[in-house]
């Protein structure tokens, strides 16, 4: 019951604010929403305590939802550690945003039919988090897809927010067209969608092989990788993740809530989800890993020169994503759910406190045009710089930290543990560290150090956000700070074991967990001095001596370029995909339909009104034309009676 | 000079030629046209009659007798319209009733 009430209420709220938005009016359509989620969550917690310390996991059957010849989805709501941690992050973070945008959007016009999104979005999320079989997984990663499709384009009447929203969509296609691959192969291979007869049926799998496009595949490395696809997709994984920064379009409760904490991670999720595949497929894994370890560095180092706030975080969010995905890839689904969860409290915290800092700043979104508003909106500020001691893992090794402390450096940790060639991913993560400090301190310092370069009554009015905004800061704030020390016993601690219990499967070779605490000591160490030294190098940046960020963009300026440009993704995206596609869709268009279609049909109308008006014609009205006309065919039926008459009798 | 069936017949087919003309090149007057046609039906009667007699067969009388019947009603019928027509149209000239054309 308590099960069905955390996904349901969320919908209610969503079919009450859609629906009814009109009839009851704005104010009462956000307090149903958001106080209906805000049971949601309080029972998650319940939830979370009850799974995840006293291991009461369930199955809530539902309903039957497809059956066909052997294909037998029902519906029905699968409980365990896993879920019940997506189901705490989901929910608290969904519905503080409800709250804090019950602040952000007062001014909009629409906001009932905005809240109503938010609520069905939160739904979709439960949905994917609770699946018990694939299909039903892909049903909820559908809606949140159609929600975040809806919510980027919230604001339809700019047409960057249009496109964003195409964007998103369309390449997340891309994704999903791998990812529902995957489940035909599974369905193909298994005879089942379902999650326990998949996962029993996989460990006599590994090493099997089976006809793919015409090549002799490892059965569940395709698959895997199919699967991957999907994940990489929502994920904003390297080569699928042009969609996140633009989706920043969208208004920031909306990128705090889909693409920072919940909807973007729910591709971590799978992989996690579905780790007794990818433990039988060792190929996929290290793809897996690899991808990770790219994203994690190329969306930092992209980070490092975005002058716009939110795309900044949304960057951060990409690598802190491939993160997670090396933890996957290592082998360590426990230290990846780990980070997710600790990455949604502080993630969420430094978008809900930029919407704050735009919010003060009357829209304005460039971090060029801020700076010097730690005095005039200081609870923000602490805020976001709770956020960034996250962000950056501030902490004393084998001490306490804030909540990136124990869930990144023990993803660094796991990297070393890991053994990949020559550490590289080790050192690519320590690396990208550095570089996430560096950028993160410099939106810090950008924003509200110095001296401002904002407009002068702009900065003049800027202003504190109300309470409904700040209320959520504070208790993400709380999140970013506890949420790490508090749980990492339970999470990658020596209490994994009986906190994960089944939710998460581990082949007979994989040691990573134990592997990670085996280390030298100097690893330890090695993330703290990445995240020291981006801290002093953004500071001499952009405190000590401001000219340098010029000077150094001159001096290197193909790399500066290459950098503000995301590595040419778009520019080369356009190129290879969008420009052909177009060129092909014209000339389909323009030869295709135009010409051959459209040409054949009104040809042959233009044909049958020549044929008529020329047949008219032959119509004068006057009688004796008819009569005329009766008489030729009188007489030309007579001939021929006539002569078959004659000829006939010739022949007797 | 012996009268056979081909003079008959010649003066039939005149006749039914005549009835033919009539109609098409007649640019004026309708009744002209009923005129012809009776002309025609006449022809047409005349050959009837001059089988029957020389085949000694009274059926082709009896249905001489039917054609005029026929022809008296279809006259009847004809001027009526014709009547009527000048009534609405205030004009019977062949050459203006071409109502009939797409």
């Amino acid at each position: 019951m308590i099960y069905l009430a955390i996904v349901f209420l969320p919908l209610a709220g969503a079919l009450i604010a859609g629906l009814f938005g009109r009839v009851i009016g704005d104010r009462p359509s956000e307090i149903v929403s958001t106080a209906l989620l805000m049971i949601a969550a309080v029972l998650s917690w319940i939830v979370f305590i009850q799974v995840g310390y006293d291991h009461e996991t369930a199955r809530v059957p539902i309903m039957r939802w497809i059956t066909s010849g052997e294909l037998d989805a029902s519906w029905s709501l699968r409980i365990d550690t896993l879920t019940s941690v997506m189901l705490v992050v989901v929910t608290t973070v969904s519905s503080l945003v409800h709250l804090y945008s019950i602040g952000y959007m007062h001014e909009d016009p629409a906001r009932s039919r905005f809240f109503a999104y938010l609520s069905l979005f939160t739904f979709a999320m439960l949905m994917l988090v609770t699946s018990d079989n694939l299909v039903q997984m892909f049903f909820g990663w559908e809606g949140v897809g159609l929600a975040s499709y809806l919510l980027i384009g919230f604001w339809y009447h700019k047409p960057e927010a249009n496109a964003a929203a195409i964007k998103a969509f369309v390449v997340n296609r891309i994704g999903d067209f791998g990812f529902a691959l995957g489940i035909f192969g599974c369905f193909m291979v298994f005879n089942s969608v379902n999650l326990d007869t998949i996962f029993e049926a996989a460990k006599g799998m590994g090493g099997q092989t089976f006809q793919f496009l015409g090549f002799d595949a490892d059965i569940l490395t395709v698959i895997c990788l199919l699967l991957f696809m999907g994940a990489m997709g929502k994920s904003a994984q390297f080569l699928l993740h042009t969609w996140l920064p633009d989706a920043m379009e969208g208004p920031t409760p909306v990128s705090a809530l889909i693409h920072a904490a919940t909807m973007v991670t729910a591709g971590v999720f799978m992989v996690a989800r579905l780790s007794p595949l990818f433990e039988h497929a060792p190929v996929a894994r290290d793809v897996v890993l690899y991808i990770g370890t790219i994203t994690a560095f190329f969306a930092a180092t992209v980070g490092l020169v975005q002058n716009d706030i939110k795309r900044v975080v949304a960057y951060s969010t990409c690598s802190q994503l491939g993160y997670m995905f090396v933890a996957c890839g290592l082998g360590a689904y426990g230290v990846a759910i780990f980070h997710l969860f600790t990455h949604a409290f502080f993630k969420a915290l430094l978008f809900l406190g930029s919407g704050s800092v735009i919010h003060a700043m009357h829209h304005e979104q460039d971090m060029r045009n801020m700076g010097g508003l730690a005095s005039k909106i200081p609870l923000t500020y602490y805020a976001m710089l709770i956020g960034t001691l996250a962000l950056t893992g501030v902490g004393i090794p084998h001490l306490i930290g804030f909540a990136g402390f124990h869930s990144k450096d023990a993803i660094i940790e796991a990297a070393f543990a890991g053994h990949t060639l020559n550490n590289s991913v080790f050192w690519v993560l320590t690396f990208a560290a550095f570089l996430t400090a560096f950028y993160s301190w410099r939106l810090i310092f950008m924003t509200f150090h110095g001296k401002t370069r904002a407009a002068p009554d702009v900065y003049k009015h800027a202003h504190e956000s109300p309470y409904t905004m700040l209320i959520p800061l504070a208790v993400l704030a709380l999140g970013a700070v506890a949420a790490g020390f508090v749980f990492a016993g339970e999470f990658v601690g020596h209490h994994y074991k009986e906190f994960w219990a089944n939710s998460i499967y581990e082949g007979p070779n994989n040691h990573i967990m134990h592997d990670m605490h085996q280390i030298p000591e100097w690893v330890y160490w090695a993330p703290f001095f990445a995240m020291a030294s981006g801290f002093g190098l953004s500071w001499l940046y952009y405190i000590g001596a401001p000219w340098l960020p010029e000077a150094t963009a001159r001096t290197f300026k193909p790399v500066y370029l290459f950098l503000l440009n995301k590595w040419y993704f778009d520019e080369l995206y356009d190129w290879l995909f969008v420009k052909p596609t177009m060129a092909l869709g014209r000339f389909l268009w323009k030869s295709g339909d135009g010409a051959v279609i459209d040409g054949a049909i009104d040809g042959t109308a233009r044909g049958v009104q020549w044929t008529t008006g020329r047949t008219v014609k032959l119509q004068t009205g006057y009688i004796y034309h008819y009569a005329f006309a009766m008489l030729i065919g009188v007489a030309a039926i007579l001939t021929f009676f006539l002569r078959s008459l004659l000829t006939g009798g010739a022949g007797q | 000079m012996d009268i056979g069936l081909g003079h008959y017949l010649t003066v039939a087919a005149c006749l039914f030629t005549l009835g033919i003309f009539g109609i098409f090149l007649n640019r004026k007057n309708v009744i002209v046209i009923l005129m012809s046609v009776e002309l025609m039906l006449l022809a047409v009667n005349i050959n009837f009659v001059t089988f029957s007699h020389f085949l000694q067969d009274l059926t082709g009388q009896v249905f001489a007798l039917f054609v005029l019947t026929v022809a008296a009603a279809e006259a009847a019928i004809g001027l009526a319209i014709i009547v009527v027509y000048f009534r609405n149209r205030g004009s019977i000239d062949v050459d203006e009733i071409n109502m009939m054309k797409g």
